[in-house]
């Protein structure tokens, strides 16, 4: 399903794809599975320190902590849970984003959620003193929110509606704006920059499980809440009137989705900075897998999120040997390529 | 009035002339509150330079410490913020009128952004200071200018995709930025940090005298492509009746738009949203009609009042005036994006 596709197309494409593809969406999804075990195991197996396959098994069956080599592996845990865990929460928040607005071109990073999140962040560490992650989570996802309804309101404004011009435009143009007032900040803090420069890149690395423990809540109930709106979507899909003629509650679903969304984008934010495109990509490739079911759709961007942005944390250790490209480069320089073709398969229609 | 309505012809011709009388009081107005702001800004402030003062130093006259601080430092910052403000203002508003769009300013579809991560990259990693950077960030932005056009070619007349694949780019190289400013210490980060908010605070006469040249040589060009821009907003079909040649104005416009945006960064670094809010506000000013020289005037007046307000916000310090001009943006932004899209502008 494609951005050229009108809603109304997409809303038939549930009917006949789904039901053909149906069948097949439970194997997809074991083959996403399969693919963020994959991401996992080279995520742990490959770095700037090279190892062996046969230490990567003994290291996992026989753990020696006073092995130089084993000791990498274990060091190496942490950024592949976080990986997962903010890879899921991107490519699931993503695909509810472009459920709920309809919009192909959707992404946390575009629409200027992450924007939000990294001005509370520098505001909070800032007037607060402080940069532990455990207390900046909160304004995360305060400034996620705030950033998401001020987006969405903006651009939905208007006899069409939000179409995607307007809602990428509102999304860039509230980013330059929050950014030149995060930029504001910064350049009367050095402390502040030395902080923020390397939480802004959007990286995985370097963090322990302290800073991952506080989130994890969140995210589980963003993911939840989430997951559960599968069906809400696929109606949503079908245009608010016809939703509201099937009886469901249009208002309240969106409520509910752009809770979730909020809760996992700042929730990931927090722990990894504001990272763009993989909330963009998945989706794509999930709805061309498995069809226009939400149902389907949610968890498939979930772990193919998950693989996503561990394989460009790993991509990112390789391409530069022996300094790492942090993660939220790595989706960008991937991701931005898959945008561009987005757009130009979309021949001046729909959009 | 009853005579003019029996002729259409001198009905059309007094409201032509009624607005063309519009727009000329409103750039006269314009002009005189840029001078005034100009002289504030060279006059007022921690150091305060009387009138006289200032004129005997003009002409030559040697004042102690007066001469040094007036000759040195507050006329070149009000030169260059002159400029620069004036050639982002004219690139804003043929951009916007360009794309048909008021969001469509070179900040949003990425050129500053291409300046920006050359400029970025020559200071990090190639350590390149002074001049050097200006050229950079010329190249950058043209670079991505090019890049659109080839990318967005076949978009037909609805400019979207243009617009989409500019924040695509744009979002891409302020990754590159980001990434850049990691691998730097934190001295270089923080000059960096200074230059991409866009601050006047470097200001010499050399820069003064490149951006003079360059906006010297462009924004003639732009007088004499404003005809053709006027005939592309009444919509690519009807323009191509009238005679213009739009591709090649197009293109032409696109790349002037870009190359202004382009040369006032080099010399300030992106100084937020007075590209963006200076056509719009030109636009309000005289009633809706376009004006290129009253967009230029309203960018110099915007960058010149920040300036007064970032010299003299912080006892001690001066803020980068792109920090004020980010700050005033954004809400006359949301509250542009609310009205136009209220009447079915807004993309």
């Amino acid at each position: 399903m494609g951005i050229s596709t009108t809603v109304a197309a997409r809303g038939g494409g549930v009917a006949q794809t789904g039901s053909a593809r149906r069948g097949t969406a439970p194997g997809w999804v074991l083959l996403a599975a399969a693919l963020v075990l994959l991401a996992c195991v080279a995520s742990l197996a490959f770095g700037a320190r090279p190892l062996s396959w046969a230490t990567l098994v003994e290291a996992w069956t026989d753990f020696d902590p006073a092995d130089g080599d084993h000791a990498v592996i274990a060091s190496r845990v942490p950024r592949t849970v976080i990986g997962l865990l903010v890879g899921a929460a991107l490519g699931l928040a993503g695909a509810a984003m472009q459920g709920v607005a309809r919009n192909p071109l959707a992404d946390p990073g575009l629409l200027g959620v992450n924007a939000g999140a990294a001005l509370a962040v520098v505001a909070a560490m800032f007037v607060l003193g402080q940069s532990s992650l455990t207390s900046l989570v909160w304004f995360a996802v305060l400034g996620a929110g705030i950033a998401a309804v001020v987006v969405y309101a903006v651009a939905s404004l208007g006899r069409e509606g939000a179409t995607p011009v307007k809602l990428a435009l509102a999304g860039a143009a509230l980013s330059a704006g929050l950014a030149s007032l995060t930029n504001g900040v910064l350049v009367t803090s050095q402390e502040t920059l030395d902080a923020f420069r390397f939480w802004q890149i959007g990286s995985v690395a370097g963090r322990s499980w302290g800073d991952v423990a506080p989130v994890v809540p969140l995210l589980a109930v963003g993911a939840v809440v989430t997951l559960g709106t599968g069906r809400a979507l696929n109606g949503l899909a079908l245009g608010d009137d016809l939703a509201r003629g099937l009886g469901q509650k249009v208002a309240l679903s969106r409520a509910v989705v752009a809770l979730g969304v909020v809760l996992l984008c700042g929730a990931a934010t927090a722990v990894a900075g504001p990272i763009a495109f993989v909330g963009l990509v998945v989706p794509h490739v999930g709805r061309a897998l498995v069809g226009g079911d939400y149902r389907w759709v949610l968890p498939l961007s979930g772990l193919l999120g998950a693989a996503l942005l561990v394989g460009a944390d790993v991509a990112g250790r390789l391409v530069l040997p022996p300094s790492e490209v942090q993660a939220g480069v790595m989706t960008a320089v991937l991701g931005a390529p898959v945008f561009l073709w987005l757009v130009r398969r979309s021949r001046g229609v729909a959009l | 009035m009853s005579v003019l309505l029996d002729r259409p012809a001198a009905l059309v011709r007094s409201v032509h002339r009624a607005r063309r009388r519009r727009v000329r009081r409103t750039v006269a107005a314009l002009t005189v509150a840029v001078l005034a702001m100009f002289l504030v800004d060279v006059l007022l402030g921690t150091y305060t330079v009387t009138m006289p003062d200032f004129l005997r130093i003009l002409g030559g006259t040697e004042i102690p410490g007066a001469s040094f601080i007036v000759m040195e430092n507050k006329l070149p910052r009000a030169v260059v913020g002159l400029l620069a403000g004036a050639a982002f203002g004219v690139s804003g508003a043929v951009c916007q009128t360009l794309l048909r769009n008021p969001l469509a300013s070179p900040d949003v579809i990425g050129v500053t952004s291409g300046a920006s991560a050359a400029a970025v990259l020559g200071i990090v990693v190639l350590g390149v200071r002074g001049q050097g950077v200006s050229w950079l960030a010329l190249a950058g932005g043209l670079l991505v200018a090019l890049t659109l056009h080839v990318m967005a070619r076949g978009g037909g007349a609805s400019c979207h995709r243009l617009v989409l694949v500019g924040i695509g780019c744009a979002a891409l190289l302020q990754a590159v930025t980001s990434y850049l400013l990691t691998r730097s210490d934190i001295r270089t980060a923080s000059e960096v940090m200074v230059w991409l908010n866009g601050s006047l605070n470097d200001s010499t006469w050399e820069r003064a005298a490149h951006l003079l040249l360059a906006t010297g040589l462009l924004l003639p060009v732009a007088a004499h492509l404003a005809h053709g821009l006027r005939g592309l907003e009444l919509g690519d079909d009807a323009a191509a009746g009238l005679g213009v040649p739009v591709a090649r104005v197009r293109l032409g416009l696109l790349l002037l738009a870009v190359a202004l945006a382009a040369v006032a960064t080099a010399a300030t670094g992106p100084v937020a949203f007075v590209a963006f809010l200076s056509g719009p506000i030109a636009r309000r000013l005289l009633g809706g009609a376009v004006s290129l020289p009253a967009a230029g005037l309203v960018g110099a007046l915007v960058v010149l009042a920040a300036e007064l307000v970032a010299a003299n916000l912080v006892p001690g310090a001066v803020l980068p005036v792109g920090v004020v001009t980010g700050a005033l943006g954004a809400p006359f932004l949301l509250w542009l994006l609310v009205t136009g899209s209220r009447v079915g502008r807004g993309g």
